[in-house]
């Protein structure tokens, strides 16, 4: 058999995990709503072969629930994320690339946000903005875009003392073509890694702001709200409410945070020859 | 038609003496200058000032007594002492050429430059095979100066002799002006019509 080298193999558990998670997000979306509406008869019936996950208070099947809660955090997860990350970069490019006030204002404003506790602020945004999906959209894009615009800063101000954009300037080349040519192609893996472990923090913030019940609505069947539910019924002995949804949680978080670590590994041309 | 330094001051920072103190240097099209000296006598400096990638304090640098373009392709262009810092290290090196007009086969074949390395990242190339990228991306610009800061200092005798060869055939044939930044005597003996020595100036 021919030997796979490391490069195709990282490659290959990238695709395999992307066709899990756009697996895992298309059955959320998928599952009719009769599946998720329970009879009493079998309420809160531990896991069995007919109920992976069991069953809830109402009589509903978890494991059905849990699907269609992560293809909402899910939904919210990314497009948080990829909004702060698109706020990041346009910040974090205007920051090193505009005139001196320009910088000092965004500085300014990166501390002030960064100086509250994400939780207080995605709560305090998310309430006045009237809950549900769209406060949480908005809470989360406004308090993440941070730490990733500071860093693109960075880059950006290393990228524009590089020799060879020196040189590309006196080849000729305007500003708009070094930024497209030059700068962005560096900035992209710091983008799309930044995302997506930006991802995991969004989708745990939308679960523990919801979980307060800030958050989505509890008709809503987000991960967050079957994870407050639960902590009615862990006092009798209910264990698998918690467990098992909250279980799924992490490994989705953690398959993105993996997912993050191979697009790296694939994006960097020092690791080309690996 | 030539290309100067008029009085020109230089410092890094305003607690470190002058670099450059009143220095004054001229170049006409089709002559080759070599500047001599040991470390630390500001080459580098010099070189940086006069292809307009560092501005001089005082004084001026002219190009047929007009100051060097801001826009568009510079008639001035610079060859670093080190190449691999001079290439975008996510190009393949297809596109450091093209970035200066083209992939054009003589130049590569002048340069020895072969036909698999335009698919390569800088990475896997060695220093002396970039320097070929940079050499050629310099000429294939149009320059009519082309300032040599150190150029063939990592190469061995006979890539060396080759680059120079490549150089000065394509000077004389667009009657460009030269200046060799170096610390080889023999060198500068060998390629240059006038040698200065910024040391006893």
């Amino acid at each position: 058999m021919k030997k796979i080298n490391r490069r195709t193999k990282v490659v290959i558990l990238t695709i395999i995990m992307t066709i899990i998670l756009i697996a895992v997000y298309a059955l959320g979306v998928l599952i009719p709503e009769d599946a998720v509406t329970g009879s009493f008869l079998n309420a809160k019936e531990p896991p069995s072969l007919e109920h992976l996950f069991g069953t809830d208070a109402l009589g509903r099947d978890l494991l059905m629930r849990t699907l269609k809660g992560l293809a909402v955090s899910m939904t919210i997860g990314i497009a948080a994320s990829a909004l702060s990350a698109v706020i990041a970069v346009f910040v974090g490019i205007s920051a090193a690339v505009g005139s001196k006030w320009v910088d000092a204002f965004i500085n300014w404003l990166i501390d002030i946000v960064m100086s509250v506790p994400h939780t207080i602020l995605v709560i305090l945004i998310s309430f006045a903005t009237g809950r549900g999906w769209k406060g949480l959209l908005i809470g989360i894009t406004a308090t993440h875009w941070c730490s990733l615009a500071r860093l693109i800063r960075g880059e950006v101000l290393q990228l524009r003392s590089r020799q060879y954009v020196a040189v590309s300037r006196k080849l000729g080349k305007s500003s708009g073509w070094i930024l497209v040519h030059h700068l962005l192609p560096h900035l992209a893996p710091q983008f799309f890694v930044g995302l997506i472990l930006m991802f995991p923090h969004a989708i745990l913030h939308e679960a523990s702001v919801s979980f307060l019940g800030f958050g989505l609505m509890p008709e809503q069947p987000a991960i967050g709200i079957i994870l407050s539910e639960s902590m009615r019924y862990i006092g009798a002995g209910m264990w698998w409410p918690a467990v098992l949804p909250g279980l799924t949680l992490v490994l989705i978080v953690l398959l993105v945070d993996r997912l993050g670590g191979h697009l790296q590994m694939i994006m960097e041309p020092y690791s080309a020859q690996e | 038609m030539a290309l100067e330094a008029k009085n020109i001051y230089f410092r890094y920072n305003q607690k470190q003496p002058w670099i450059l103190e009143n220095r004054t240097l001229k170049i006409d099209r089709g002559e080759r200058l070599a500047v001599f000296a040991p470390s630390g006598y500001g080459k580098t400096t010099l070189a940086m000032l006069l292809a307009g990638y560092l501005k001089p304090i005082k004084g001026q640098i002219l190009l047929d007594d007009k100051p060097l373009p801001g826009k568009g392709i510079c008639p001035v262009q610079l060859i670093y002492q080190h190449p691999e810092k001079a290439i975008n290290p996510r190009w393949r090196l297809k596109r450091v050429l093209e970035e200066s007009g083209g992939v054009r086969e003589d130049v590569m074949d002048a340069f020895g430059i072969e036909r698999a390395w335009l698919d390569r990242f800088s990475r896997e190339l060695s220093g002396g095979e970039l320097q070929r990228f940079c050499v050629a991306r310099a000429l294939m610009s149009g320059a009519d100066y082309l300032i040599c800061d150190e150029i063939s200092t990592m190469l061995d005798a006979i890539t060396q002799a080759q680059i120079w060869n490549v150089v000065l055939k394509e000077a004389a044939r667009r009657n460009m002006g030269i200046i060799a930044v170096t610390h080889n005597k023999y060198l500068a003996q060998r390629i240059a019509t006038r040698t200065i020595d910024l040391s006893n100036t």
